[in-house]
């Protein structure tokens, strides 16, 4: 059981460095938009914009799939 | 209420009958319910973003009207831009902008899609969270005012902030917050992990050093949960204290403090007991609790915030006959400005020239707009509708009328009687049988053994106080939170579920809560061969120059059939025009009839009115009658049930409305309500408010308007309409953010079943301790009884507030693809 006097020091260690990079994450502002980013994916790949009002049919981007 | 089957494509209301407006979608024709949302919508799926409709989770904000883009016109002029906003590198400039009706995720996708299409966009950041979006734009490739109209035309109604210090304040107050919670709970389950052990080498024996050294890590970890995660919860007590007052921060710091002092006076002395698992626990759940309240109050806006959307930051002033576009905040006493139709005016004045209808109905409640000849007093943040008017300058600033309301509100908050009676109360409640309990142990042990009486005492405190706190009332109040917030009701100050449970009466504004808060066309009758259509086409062409409220009902929901000419305003009567070479009038009953030059032979009769004060318009030519339009403000087709079950729950409803008493007695009857008057002012509605606090009832307020913001800050909850103004939702205690009632009975039995589940557990944990630990005192429960036993005491506990969030799960709109699937099949 010994083997605790060094493990529990190393498990703080781990959870400091946890700590830190959840403040460093905070910080960044990681956290301050938890919904946005997870839509990003959803979007496709960045095209020319359409001229309003054009080419309205069924192969449009908004039809679904 | 509507004939119509499908609602708006847009926004998702029902489509008022007679109305047929189609926006062409995809090649597809789609029914809206008016040309604001027709706009709005093919706007967007022209951009190529219809994937918006796709995705979004909640209806959008009805339009109301088609975008004006000459409300942005000051935001076009460089040299008043570049006071507006701020520099940033390669002479780029950026500002910060809150978003009115951003409801979803999907909405900050189609804000900062639309921004990045047009060219000289640098970046542009939407945080759904707080409705605010910083654009970053290159001023020589793209005017401000453009980008306001892009943010306009796909519905979402931009409010530049000039200042940006609460915003900054609001965002280092969250962070700090997330990062108190993330040290109480790394530090929690450390200490946990630490606990087990001891719990358990207690029953099967453990060496004393491995002991020692386990307390001892122990007490390192929760040194930063005591210190660092805790120190909100000291500062709030100080603070309430200084004030020589007692709020809910100080029982909570006394245990904090006690089990903390006493847990590291055992560590270090190796006697007693630990506790750093509890206060922990205690610290994290608390933070945990207090930190979904603060975002929930920060989504509901500052009081600042508010009037950056009341009032507008630009006015147009004029100096020896030029005209420019300045700051609000420039404006003086005495200046003259000029407000152009549609446009808000930035202070209180005096009107000098202009036949101007201004529409008051955010400072007064009155739906129809006010005629201001020369002479007459106009009000700041009020709407002028009508012909432009040169104003001269006579308050700004902190003296005009819509500061008086917010200093009003500013007073009702400093006062806060809702939120320090039940923070006494709760405080008082817990700080007196605590202290009590541990009195009588002292004295008991003081006679048995003197050395004993301060380590059991402290033993009493701790083990009573932050065990029965730390989760019997947070986990009840949290899962009540989440629930609600499932059925989109947000809970923006948690202590007001206790008042919630005791409610006893309902006060309503009637305006936008039990009534959609807008004229509207409800019914079209037509005599003869005329159409629906086609009536409403010619009306919408007549009323097209007028600036009643009336027509702003028809521009929004007909297509006008060209432009009438010859328009004329007989006053009081209606109007009369000539359209595609026939004359028509619009307007009263005999008005509209007496075109007809012939001898009237089996006239048709106007449709039989329910006498109950809804306002009849007819359309008429050389002919005779051709149409009937029935206008209303319409009452919200839940709010009958919901005062109906309101009833039920033995909260009586009264209304108390800004309007006329004709149209509050017609709402009145309709929903059943007994009690009401009209035609008050805010401080008579705060005062019926106190008469009613006074005789001891706990008052439920419900309101969207400025005018209502008192009377949401004085009463015991305040809610709030989802598309209400923002001052009334900073005011309000609950914030209803699907804009309906229905949910309003059964959040009120929930907030009884909170109130129950609180008390149970309260019970239970206070009750398994006092009754374990005598017990574990003198010998009775050998220590892995007594660990399982806290265990499972915790698990009840928890699991009974889980109780608040089972359920029923509230049925979603169905989304564009289902209903295409569903009519395709």
């Amino acid at each position: 059981m010994e083997i605790l006097y060094v493990m529990i020091p190393l498990g703080l260690v781990l959870v400091a460095f946890g700590l830190w990079a959840f403040f460093w994450a905070t910080g960044d502002g990681q956290f301050d938009d938890l919904d946005s980013p997870g839509w990003s994916v959803l979007e496709d790949d960045a095209r020319p914009g359409p001229p309003a009002g054009t080419q309205p049919g069924p192969t449009s981007p908004e039809e679904p799939k | 209420m509507s004939a119509a089957g499908a609602p708006c494509f847009h926004c998702g209301e029902p489509i008022p009958r007679g109305i047929e407006v189609r926006a062409r979608i995809a090649g597809r024709d789609e029914p809206v319910c008016c040309h604001g949302c027709k706009a709005v919508a093919e706007f967007i799926t022209g951009a190529g973003l219809g994937d918006y409709y796709r995705y979004r989770d909640t209806s959008s904000t009805r339009a109301d009207e088609p975008p004006r883009p000459d409300r942005w016109a000051a935001y076009d002029r460089p040299e008043l831009v570049e006071r507006l906003t701020r520099a940033e590198p390669n002479g780029a400039r950026s500002i910060t902008v809150l978003l009115e009706g951003l409801r979803c995720a999907a909405c900050s996708w189609l804000a900062d899609k639309a921004l990045s299409l047009q060219s000289g966009v640098l970046d542009v950041s939407v945080n759904p969270a707080t409705a605010r979006a910083r654009l970053v734009w290159d001023p020589s490739k793209v005017r401000l005012g453009d980008l306001l109209r892009v943010l306009e035309h796909v519905g979402l109604r931009p409010h530049p902030l000039a200042g940006e210090h609460s915003e900054q304040v609001a965002l280092l107050e969250r962070r700090s917050a997330l990062k108190r919670l993330a040290v109480a709970g790394f530090g929690n389950m450390q200490v946990m992990m630490f606990a087990v052990p001891l719990y358990f080498g207690e029953a099967r024996g453990m060496d004393a050093d491995m002991r020692e050294y386990m307390r001892l890590v122990s007490m390192l970890v929760s040194i930063p949960v005591a210190l660092y995660a805790g120190w909100p919860f000291y500062q709030g007590a100080w603070n309430a204290l200084r004030a020589r007052s007692v709020s809910m921060d100080v029982p909570v710091s006394i245990g904090i403090i006690l089990a903390f002092v006493a847990s590291v006076w055992n560590a270090l002395t190796g006697r007693g007991e630990v506790y750093f698992d509890s206060v922990t626990m205690f610290v994290f759940f608390l933070g945990l609790g207090r930190y979904v309240e603060m975002i929930a109050r920060h989504r509901a806006g500052s009081v600042a915030d508010a009037l950056a959307r009341l009032a507008p930051a630009t006015a147009r002033r004029v100096r020896s006959g030029v005209a420019e576009d300045v700051q609000a905040v420039e404006l003086a006493l005495g200046d003259e400005l000029i407000v152009r139709s549609g446009e808000v005016l930035a202070a209180d004045g005096l009107v000098l020239e202009g036949e101007g209808r201004v529409d008051e109905s955010m400072l007064t409640g009155e739906s129809a707009a006010v005629a201001k000849p020369p002479g007459a007093h106009v009000h700041q943040g009020t709407h002028n509708l009508g012909a432009p008017l040169r104003v001269r300058v006579t308050a700004v600033a902190g003296d005009t009328v819509l500061s008086g309301i917010v200093a009003l509100l500013e007073r009702a908050q400093a006062e806060r009687p809702r939120l320090a009676r039940a923070a006494d109360r709760a405080a008082a409640w817990f700080l007196s049988r605590i202290l009590v309990g541990a009195a009588v142990v002292f004295a008991v042990w003081w006679y048995v053994d003197p050395s004993h009486a301060f380590s059991a005492t402290l033993a009493v405190l701790v083990v009573t106080c932050p065990c029965a706190l730390s989760l019997a009332t947070p986990t009840a109040l949290a899962a009540a939170t989440a629930a609600l917030a499932r059925r989109g009701i947000l809970v923006a100050h948690t202590d007001a579920i206790e008042a919630l449970s005791k409610a006893t009466h309902v006060l309503w504004d009637k305006t936008g809560t039990l009534t959609r808060g807008l004229v509207r066309v409800e019914d079209v009758h037509t005599f003869g061969e005329v159409t629906a259509a086609q009536a409403m086409s010619w009306a919408g062409a007549l009323e097209q120059l007028s600036e009643h409220p009336i027509a702003r009902a028809f521009a929004a929901s007909g297509a006008p059939a060209g432009l009438a000419s010859e328009v004329a305003v007989h006053a009081g009567q209606g109007l009369e025009g000539r359209l595609d070479g026939r004359r028509f009038r619009i307007g009263t009953h005999s008005f509209a009839a007496a075109l007809r030059s012939a001898t009237p032979v089996g006239e048709p009769m106007p449709p039989p009115g329910d006498g109950s004060g809804e306002s009849w318009v007819y359309l008429g030519d050389d002919s005779g009658l051709l149409a009937a339009f029935r206008l209303t403000d319409p009452l919200r087709p839940e709010a009958q049930d919901c005062v109906a079950n309101l009833a039920a729950l033995g909260l009586p409803s009264e209304i108390v409305s800004g309007d006329e008493a004709s149209a509050v007695a017609r709402i009145a009857a309709r929903c059943g309500i007994e009690r009401h008057s009209a035609r008050l002012a805010p401080q008579d509605k705060l005062a019926r408010l106190k008469a009613l606090q006074a005789g001891g009832a706990v008052v439920v307020a419900v309101g969207d308007g400025i005018n209502d913001a008192p009377l949401l800050r004085g009463a015991d909850v305040a809610i709030a309409m989802g598309r209400g103004s923002a001052l009334a939702q900073t005011s309000a205690d609950l914030i209803l953010v699907r804009d309906s009632l229905e949910d309003l009975p059964h959040t009120i039995d929930l907030a009884r079943r909170t109130q129950r589940v609180i008390r149970q557990n309260l019970a239970w944990s206070i009750g398994y301790n006092l009754a374990a630990l005598p017990l574990a005192a003198l010998g009775y429960v050998p220590p892995w009884l007594a660990a399982i036993g806290m265990s499972l005491s915790s698990v009840v506990v928890v699991l009974n507030a889980m109780r608040l969030s089972r359920g029923s799960t509230p049925q979603r709109r169905p989304q564009w693809p289902a209903a295409r699937e569903a009519e395709a099949a």
